[in-house]
């Protein structure tokens, strides 16, 4: 039998219910996949039994003769900014070692209902705070993919890096991440896999640690865009338990699925091409240009004119809201306690958040301290929100001409682990492309472009109108079906 | 309107206190602000707390909107703004009793502005009212409770309260005296419990107060307050604010200077004490809660709301005093929505508007307060009152047989007709009855008649005792009283 790994989501699960192969058999060769693939440090935890679980179930439901349910047989990757009940769950945080939740996140627990399985949880930046992995609490994820003749490790992008390495690699044919400022994107460009962050509100946030609450969403990650698809569909959906949720039906995004682009305009926003741009991104953009072209589409220049203040803006706004979101891991209640012999409340609190919080979550938290405190407010926040709402309103400008934008998906290929770590400003500006959509809460996809000259993957990104997976989908289907994009990491590991 | 003419008298003169307050009021409802765990005063500890009260990881608040139908209702009594958008901010501090690190709560769009209370500073005199400007009423989460006295080395928590839905309504700086204050207060939790938005028990701190005082010498600008913190019955905030502005006073007339600063009330001693000075206040970082979208209203909500509202103290007081029913009657009958209640029962029953008020306010209310009841739990019902005061009313029973009905009527809870007719207490107008018991008592008793007819008419009121008497008290006094005369003249 061919390798069940090499296998996507739509292929997995079309033959488990053909009968082509059981759903025991892929969870079997996907867990010995996982089970081997540790130098990439992608899993934080392994649950192969809620993998076999799943599977069984599936089997004999089918045995049963019942109609399966949308994802009966498919393994997945579940980041662990998802709690999952009784399986820990951390955030790559020592600060919430040992916490295992006794609740189902929604988006979880939709996946779950929908007959997915769990292999495991995917390491991640931790609390979602970076673009390569490296602030994890327990190791970075290393990329599966390399530069020729080198064995420097590569960033596999972040915060959903455990997920982006997984998938890339073999180990699940899907995962979830979640994107505050392309933190699904990025990482999905960086391996060479499809990532969409929805509309903000598609995904219920309940029973997911938050980063920044009016901008993270949670989104699938996968081999392609229709896996995507088919993922995001039993992802979404309104949640009474989420205030920001949307009451919207989930529409049938996989039937949806078409590459023409006839009749369809799509943007190409003239700020995105900034100063230092490598030609490989610049002229992937076009090639981009060119195959939607092909596709049918109308392609016309737009203005995004605010885009240059989306990343300060991003960057006092994301941090403000995660100094409040991360007050609550005190030691108090949950998580890791450090009590100093003779210890006070505060000294309690200093000394549990000095040892379980990261260098890059403490810059965090004290940049959103600033920016939120008496006298700053208004110089910091407030102009921040001004700002959120000028990108909006660029967006809704551009609607008027086009139907999605395209653009890169990040300023460059994977860089190696350690190269932009001591610089957070450079590392930062890897979310230049991905955070104005964040900002404006509007959904947004990566898809596989091309290879750059070291052989690494790049990716192309797709904005489209609020509610409009099923335009970005399409659009990043139509790319896929010219790309060509079938390069696959060498097993290294 | 009347003005206050309460002064401190300092050394160097009078001073006037100005005083404003903070009442954070306990929403009535089943569950907390922004969950769904039960509210229930007095609980096990750490039994009525959610996953979202105790701030796990990834818990989000959903707000209730019972609690936002609550403070509009409120709002709605005090004749204030309604703001159709409104929206929630984190307050951020740390302490253990929080579990969130932050409060969320209402800084920059409350959901009430601008609205009033009329009080009425001297209960002698209660058509004398002054208005009490109300800023504004929000909704906030309540904290935990943190227990000192389990343990000899470590501090327990308890989250029950955390997530309760508070009120705080905060009053313009209006009152001048501690007597506004306590009127203020008691008005204030008057209009709360006929609204039914909060039961007003401020023993069980549903509701509490925070108490701005300054002085000044009548005339200047407002002086530097200090706010005392979280006073739990008006007797308290009334004693707090006095020692508080003669604690001002002093201070300002030996050289120094009022710093603005929170403090404690001792209710052993009767004083306050610093707590912590502004330099030291937290920089609480107010900052829209991302987890919650903007509060929007629509005009069926507001108007079912309206709908709602009973009829509420004022317009109750005077509805009395338009029926004939003293002002003083009408004020102690409305100041607490239960009794009002238990009247307009009585009227509804039939009885007459000014006999049922003086028989309720001093015959009800006495047997009441000997009893130690509360009045909803009354041995005698409105239906029961109201045919005993018929029974008044149509001559059967004397206002002292009335008396002694009323007391059988509280032993046994008996129908007053019954005991009538089994005790035969029924007063007696037959007049040859009458005169053949005056004739007796007069002929027993001929010196006092010598001594009358003499010119010593003080001795009616004897003749009319022995007569009563012999008639065991059940003669109707006013035709003894024409009997007699005709008799001893």
């Amino acid at each position: 039998m061919a390798d069940l790994t090499d296998l996507g989501v739509a292929a997995i699960r079309d033959g488990v219910r053909s009968g082509a192969f059981s759903a025991v058999e892929v969870a079997d060769a996907f867990i010995v996949k996982v089970a081997k693939a540790k130098p990439l440090n992608a899993f934080l935890v392994e649950t192969p039994d809620a993998a076999l679980a799943a599977a069984r179930a599936a089997d004999t439901a089918r045995a049963a003769g019942e109609t399966l349910k949308p994802l009966a047989g498919v393994p997945i990757g579940m980041k662990d900014l998802f709690c999952t009940k009784g399986v820990a769950t951390t955030a790559a945080s020592h600060i919430l070692e040992g916490f295992v939740p006794t609740y189902e996140s929604t988006v979880s627990q939709n996946l779950w209902d929908a007959g997915a399985g769990m292999l495991g949880k995917l390491n991640m930046d931790q609390f979602a705070m970076g673009s390569s992995n490296e602030t994890s609490a327990f190791g970075n994820v290393i990329s599966p993919w390399r530069r020729p003749g080198s064995d420097a490790p590569l960033a596999p992008g972040g915060s959903s890096g455990g997920s982006s390495s997984a998938v890339a690699a073999g180990l699940c044919p899907g995962a979830t991440g979640t994107d505050t400022g392309g933190s699904i994107r990025q990482p999905a460009a960086f391996t060479g896999i499809s990532g969409i962050k929805p509309t903000y509100g598609r995904c219920s946030r309940w029973g997911t640690i938050a980063f920044a609450s009016s901008l993270d969403q949670a989104g699938p990650m996968a081999r392609d865009v229709r896996d995507c698809a088919i993922l995001l569909e039993a992802m979404a959906g309104f949640d009474a338990k989420d205030a920001t949720s949307l009451r919207q039906d989930v529409p049938r995004w996989e039937a949806g699925l078409s590459g023409s682009l006839a009749g369809k305009r799509v943007g190409v926003p003239k700020e995105y091409r900034v100063d230092g741009m490598p030609e490989e991104i610049e002229a992937l953009w076009q090639a981009g240009i060119d195959w939607l072209r092909d596709a049918g589409a109308e392609i016309v220049d737009v203005s995004l004119p605010h885009t240059k203040y989306a990343l300060p803006a991003y960057y006092i706004i994301a941090p403000a809201e995660a100094s409040s979101n991360l007050a609550r891991y005190d030691g108090v209640r949950y998580g890791l306690r450090e009590l100093p012999e003779g210890a006070g409340l505060q000294d309690m609190y200093a000394a549990t958040r000095a040892a379980g919080f990261g260098p890059e979550v403490k810059r965090r938290i004290m940049i959103g301290t600033y920016v939120l405190s008496a006298g700053f407010y208004d110089a910091y926040y407030t102009q921040a929100q001004k700002v959120r709402t000028l990108i909006a309103r660029d967006f809704e400008r551009a609607w008027e001409s086009c139907d999605v934008l395209l653009t890169p998906t990040a300023p460059s290929a994977a860089f190696a682990l350690g190269e932009k770590s001591a610089d957070p400003i450079a590392m930062y500006l890897n979310d230049v492309f991905t955070v104005p959509s964040s900002l404006a809460g509007l959904p947004a996809m990566s898809v596989p472009g091309g290879l750059d000259k070291q052989g690494l993957p790049l990716g192309l990104q797709i904005i489209g109108k609020p509610l409009d997976e099923q335009g970005v989908l399409n659009a990043g289907l139509a790319i896929e079906q010219r790309a060509g994009f079938t390069a696959r990491p060498q097993t290294w590991w | 309107m009347t003005e206050s003419s309460y002064r401190i008298q300092g050394a160097t003169g009078e001073w006037e206190v100005v005083i404003g307050l903070e009442v954070h009021a306990q929403v009535t409802s089943n569950a907390k602000l922004f969950s769904g765990a039960a509210t229930a005063f007095g609980a096990e500890p750490n039994t009525q707390v959610s996953l979202v009260d105790a701030a796990m990881p990834g818990m989000l608040p959903v707000p209730n909107m019972e609690c936002i139908r609550q403070a509009v209702r409120t709002g709605m009594a005090i004749d204030a703004e309604i703001n159709r958008w409104s929206r929630f901010d984190r307050k951020n501090y740390f302490y253990a009793d929080l579990p969130q690190g932050y409060q969320i709560s209402q800084l920059y769009h409350p959901l009430v502005g601008e609205g009033a209370i009329e009080i009425s500073p001297d209960d002698k005199n209660p058509d004398a009212t002054k208005t009490i400007g109300v800023e504004r009423i929000h909704v906030e989460q309540d904290a935990g409770k943190l227990m000192h006295d389990q343990h000899p080395t470590r501090s327990y928590v308890d989250l029950n309260r955390s997530g309760v839905a508070l009120m705080e309504i905060v009053s313009r700086p209006d009152m001048r005296s501690p007597a506004e204050a306590g009127a203020y207060l008691r008005k204030l939790r008057a209009i709360l419990r006929y609204v039914g938005s909060c039961d007003g028990n401020m023993e069980e701190g549903s509701m509490r107060a925070d108490v701005n005082v300054s002085v000044r010498k009548p005339g200047d600008d407002l002086g530097t307050r200090t706010e005392t913190k979280n006073v739990n019955s008006v007797r308290f905030v009334m004693a707090a604010i006095e020692y508080e502005a003669k604690r001002q006073v002093e201070l300002i007339e030996d050289g120094g200077r009022v710093v603005q600063e929170t403090r404690l009330f001792n209710v052993e001693s009767g004083t306050t004490r610093s707590m912590r000075s502004k330099e030291d206040a937290h920089d609480y970082r107010y900052f829209p809660d991302p987890d919650l979208l903007p509060l929007e209203l629509d005009e069926a909500f507001l108007a079912a709301c309206r709908a709602s509202l009973p009829e509420l103290p004022d317009a109750k007081r005077k509805r009395y005093e338009a029926l004939g029913i003293s002002a003083y009657q009408a004020d102690v009958l409305t100041a607490e929505v239960e009794a009002a209640r238990w009247f307009d029962a009585l009227l509804e029953a039939g009885a007459k508007p000014v006999a049922a008020a003086n028989w309720t306010t001093s015959e009800l209310f006495g047997a009441l307060n000997r009893g130690g009841h509360d009045i909803a739990q009354s041995p005698v019902s409105p239906a029961q009152a109201a045919e005993l005061l018929a029974l008044v009313a149509d001559g059967t029973l004397s206002g002292s047989l009335a008396k002694q009905v009323f007391e059988v009527m509280l032993e046994t809870g008996d129908a007053p007709a019954k005991i009538v007719e089994d005790r035969g207490l029924k007063q007696t107008s037959d007049t040859g009855a009458i005169e053949a018991v005056i004739a007796e008592v007069i002929a027993k008793n001929p010196n006092q008649l010598a001594q009358y007819r003499g010119g010593k008419e003080t001795l009616f009121g004897f003749f009319v005792g022995q007569t009563m008497k012999a008639m065991g008290g059940k003669a109707n006094p006013a035709v003894v009283n024409d009997l007699l005369k005709k008799a001893l003249s």
